[in-house]
């Protein structure tokens, strides 16, 4: 156990918004939210999933719907607490401790700002080790535990208790009720016991984010070189540098689709790169050759600060890094690629691992 | 009678004034050191420049002013309304108190009414909570006689106005006429606590506005001059001073808005990069249509995070006064500090004892200025190094500024610009036009008047063409309504952005219109 205040809360920011690889709602918001609650009651306790009793219930909270939306009508606290409190109650067990269910984003920050409130700890674990879209998309689902029972709450006080046959019919109807409650909404979600976590999730990934945030914050102080520092942490790999020259996005169900193409420089002078994104990056891909493929993480990185930049800050002539990072062994499974692997994102390519991709190479179509 | 106008600007260093003819022809043009007091260094150049053109002071008509007062009172922290903070939005935001992640000593001074009551709206207008009216009327009888200014902000109010227009209503009614109110959506855009800080710290400078406006109104009857005067704002157009005392935050960074307008109107072109060079730095921005391309990150004022328009700058250490150091080992550094205003006293060509900019160009011979003979000495090898790495941080400045590949025209404007050379990498052609030094000004004065929109549309309803004709018919109305001549407006930016997560295809459009001025009837005005 260790306790958890300002300055790792302002770390973690960082590096959930790198982990969020574009996508997962700018963590500012979910940032001050835990910032308030540690100044009005004090630090968060962070254990680790070894601390967690097996036959203790956790259950991991966050927000659904769209990030645009809680930048402007920012939860009041309550939310969240209801709909653990409602869970509980339904439940007929006690909560033992929260988590983050992606740690990509503001869905990392928001259950640090939820434990200061109630006093519960928080475990450093999480279901996707990125940001993902969906609520099926996550490690547990894989290991077939259900999102449900869980509750949806806005607010004006609604809370709503969804029992459903499946992950994808959670999804369905707790989006649908989201929009009705006004678009954003905070969830306790896919209540689970610590057996479950430490087989299922994707363990000391707020350490990791912490870590992340921190390597880029001393690099610059200490005149180093943040991206390196980040490759090392995540063992990832520099796929290209460059620069924007063309972004183009539109909204398709609800989705931020598009395409930003960069213009290499440096040792990558003459190439191109292309990313496709749905929220998060997807897909990196040169004229010639692929370069990292969803459930692998892409994330792009300003070349000179190291900082993430989101989906919706790439704008021309942004100077970027574009790095990519292996994902967890768990999504690299066959069930792992077709929850959440190019093709349910409907694209037309083979997933093949970026350490692979980076050494040999496999031509575009 | 010819009619004259009257343009000023306050940068870092020097504040500078020009008067124009009807034709926009520079009669006279003047530098004068920055005050400290500001206002003390506009009445100063105002005076030089009138002087200098034998202009007579009725004949003068138009005044327009872009100044630093409002940036500084919020730095300084000095001079600044008590305000009241009212948010509209419980049961939601409470999570995050207003001026959250605002320094603590901003906080302290601004921070010491702040009220959450309930209402606003949903993204798609629908009300979170019915306006709390009865608690409005209590805080409004709660502070009044201890703030002279209000901030006001809805959840959402770029999409519903209606809970921010009620309030200002009832705050009036109570408060009188006298007491300001700011309302967030005219101010911000999406964006809650960004929004939220822009209407604090415009209700924070209205005073000061006020007071600025007063004494340069005064200083303009002195010299006779009975005007009508306008505030440069930063999206490069003016408003009239009735409306900058409403929204004073509008003047923050209108000075490099204003060099870019007039780099744009000096050299005719429309579509361009310019450089500005000044004693201590170097802004790069872009012209898209003769106005300034704006930043779409949220921007840092006096360490508040705010999300109103900005143009979008690049500065670098760069200057006419920037301090060149020569090691021991032949190695060397170029700023990022600079010797400012005192060039003329610490340049080696002014017989000072630094070495600057300044002097590296005038010992290679590509500027005459000073005594060369001060700067002989120097190894001219090393010098053309020092220069070669000059043109290269400029040169990569532009290339980050740049959209895409292909060269651009590059205009230079400002006092420091003699430090480049005529081709640049990356510049289809350098142009250094006419009056360069006093961009700033000029850019003041032939300033046009501007409206803008920025909401949050369903596109599903109308359709995308038609949305966008109605969110353009609204910015000409606005345009026209500060004072545009209808004839002239142009629409000269659209930007939609889809809102992820949305139904009916929610996305923000922002439409900015701008025209000339309406000209004043001679006949009717005398």
């Amino acid at each position: 156990m260790r306790l958890l205040g300002k300055q790792e809360i302002e770390d973690i920011a960082i590096g959930a918004a790198l982990l969020g690889t574009g996508g997962g709602g700018d963590p500012y918001i979910g940032k001050l939210m835990a910032l308030q609650a540690i100044e009005e009651f004090g630090p968060i306790r962070l254990l680790s999933v070894d601390e967690v009793p097996d036959d203790a219930v956790v259950v991991p909270s966050g927000m659904m719907g769209a990030p645009t939306v809680m930048v402007e009508k920012a939860p009041n606290g309550e939310e969240a607490i209801k709909a653990f409190k409602s869970l509980e109650n339904f439940l007929g067990k006690e909560i033992f401790a929260t988590m983050p269910i992606e740690a990509g984003g503001i869905n990392s920050l928001l259950p640090l700002a939820l434990a200061a409130r109630l006093g519960l700890p928080v475990v450093d674990v999480d279901g996707m080790g990125r940001a993902f879209p969906e609520l099926q998309m996550v490690t547990f689902y894989l290991d077939g535990i259900s999102a449900s029972p869980f509750v949806i709450a806005d607010e004006k006080g609604n809370v709503t208790l969804l029992n459903t046959i499946d992950n994808h019919w959670a999804e369905r109807i707790a989006r649908n009720a989201t929009i009705q409650k006004g678009g954003s909404v905070m969830m306790a979600i896919y209540p689970m016991v610590g057996k479950n976590l430490k087989d299922s999730g994707i363990h000391h990934i707020l350490t990791l984010e912490e870590e992340i945030g921190r390597s880029i914050r001393l690099a610059k102080k200490n005149g180093l070189d943040p991206i390196a520092e980040v490759l090392k942490l995540t063992q990832g790999f520099e796929l290209f540098r460059g620069k924007v020259i063309d972004v183009n996005r539109k909204t398709e169900t609800g989705f931020a689709r598009g395409t930003a193409r960069l213009e290499g420089l440096l040792s990558y002078k003459g190439e191109t790169l292309e990313l496709r994104f749905q929220n998060e990056h997807l897909i990196a891909q040169t004229e010639e050759r692929l370069l990292c493929v969803t459930p692998d993480l892409i994330a792009v990185l300003d070349a000179e600060t190291g900082l993430p930049i989101t989906t919706e800050g790439l704008r021309y002539g942004a100077r970027c890094v574009v790095v990519g990072i292996p994902c967890d062994p768990k999504w690299r499974t066959p069930k792992g690629i077709e929850t959440c692997g190019p093709g349910y994102f409907g694209y037309d390519v083979e997933f093949t691992p970026v350490e692979e991709l980076v050494k040999k190479g496999v031509g575009v179509k | 009678m010819s009619i004259y106008r009257i343009g000023i600007d306050v940068g870092g260093t020097h504040t500078d004034a020009v008067i124009l003819d009807q034709e926009y022809r520079v009669i006279s043009e003047t530098k004068t050191p920055t005050t400290q007091d500001v206002s003390s260094g506009i009445y100063q150049a105002m005076k030089q420049v009138i002087a200098k053109s034998g202009v007579p002071g009725e004949s003068i008509k138009y005044a327009m002013l872009g100044t630093t007062h409002c940036t500084n009172a919020i730095v300084e922290r000095k001079r600044l309304n008590h305000i009241a903070i009212i948010r509209i939005g419980a049961p939601a935001t409470l999570a995050v108190k207003p001026m959250i992640g605002v320094p603590d000593d901003l906080k302290e001074v601004l921070g010491k009414h702040v009220y959450i009551i309930r209402g606003g709206h949903e993204f798609d207008g629908r009300e979170i909570a019915k306006l709390d009216e009865e608690e409005l009327y209590r805080i409004a009888h709660e502070v009044k006689g201890h703030v002279n200014s209000v901030a006001v902000t809805s959840v959402f109010s770029p999409v519903s106005r209606d809970h921010e227009t009620r309030a200002a209503d009832i705050l009036k009614e109570v408060l009188g006429e006298a007491v300001p109110i700011s309302l967030s959506c005219e101010i911000g855009s999406v964006g809650l606590l960004e929004r939220e800080n822009a209407t604090i710290l415009n209700a924070a400078v209205v005073n000061v506005a006020k007071a600025t406006a007063e004494g340069f109104i005064n200083a303009l009857r002195e010299e006779g001059i009975d005007a009508q005067v306008f505030f440069g704002q930063n999206d490069g157009t003016l408003m009239a001073v009735e409306y900058a005392m409403r929204y004073p935050i509008l003047t923050i960074a209108c000075g490099p808005t204003n060099s870019l307008r007039g780099a744009s109107y000096l050299s005719g072109y429309s579509d361009a990069l310019v450089i500005d060079v000044g004693g201590t730095t170097t802004d790069v921005g872009v012209l898209i249509q003769s106005f300034p391309r704006e930043s779409s990150l949220a921007v840092d004022i006096g360490g508040a995070r705010t999300n109103f328009r900005m143009p979008d700058l690049l500065s670098i250490g760069l200057g006419g006064g920037t301090i060149v150091r020569i090691q021991e080992d032949g190695t060397f550094t170029v700023g990022p500090d600079s010797v400012g205003y005192r060039l003329p006293e610490k340049g080696l060509i002014f017989g000072g004892d630094t070495l600057t900019t300044t002097d590296v160009v005038v010992a290679l011979g590509k500027a005459e200025l000073g005594d060369r003979s001060l700067v002989a000495h120097l190894d001219r090898e090393l010098l053309e190094q020092i220069y070669a790495r000059m043109v290269e941080m400029v040169e990569e400045t532009i290339d980050k500024m740049k959209t895409s590949a292909d060269p651009v025209p590059v205009i230079l404007v400002g006092g420091g610009s003699i430090l480049l050379p005529d081709q640049l990498k990356g510049a289809s052609e350098v142009i250094l036009p006419e009056n360069f030094g006093v961009a700033n000004a000029i850019g003041a004065a032939i300033a046009q008047v501007s409206g803008q929109i920025e909401r949050v549309f369903a596109l599903d309803e109308l359709g995308r063409e038609q949305t966008l004709e109605l969110a353009k018919s609204m910015a000409i109305m606005e345009a026209v309504k500060a004072g545009a001549d209808p004839k002239q407006v142009v629409i000269v930016d659209i930007e939609d952005v889809p809102l992820a997560y949305l139904p009916g295809n929610a996305t923000r459009i922002r439409v900015k219109a701008a025209g000339e001025l309406a000209q004043v009837d001679e006949g009717i005005k005398a």
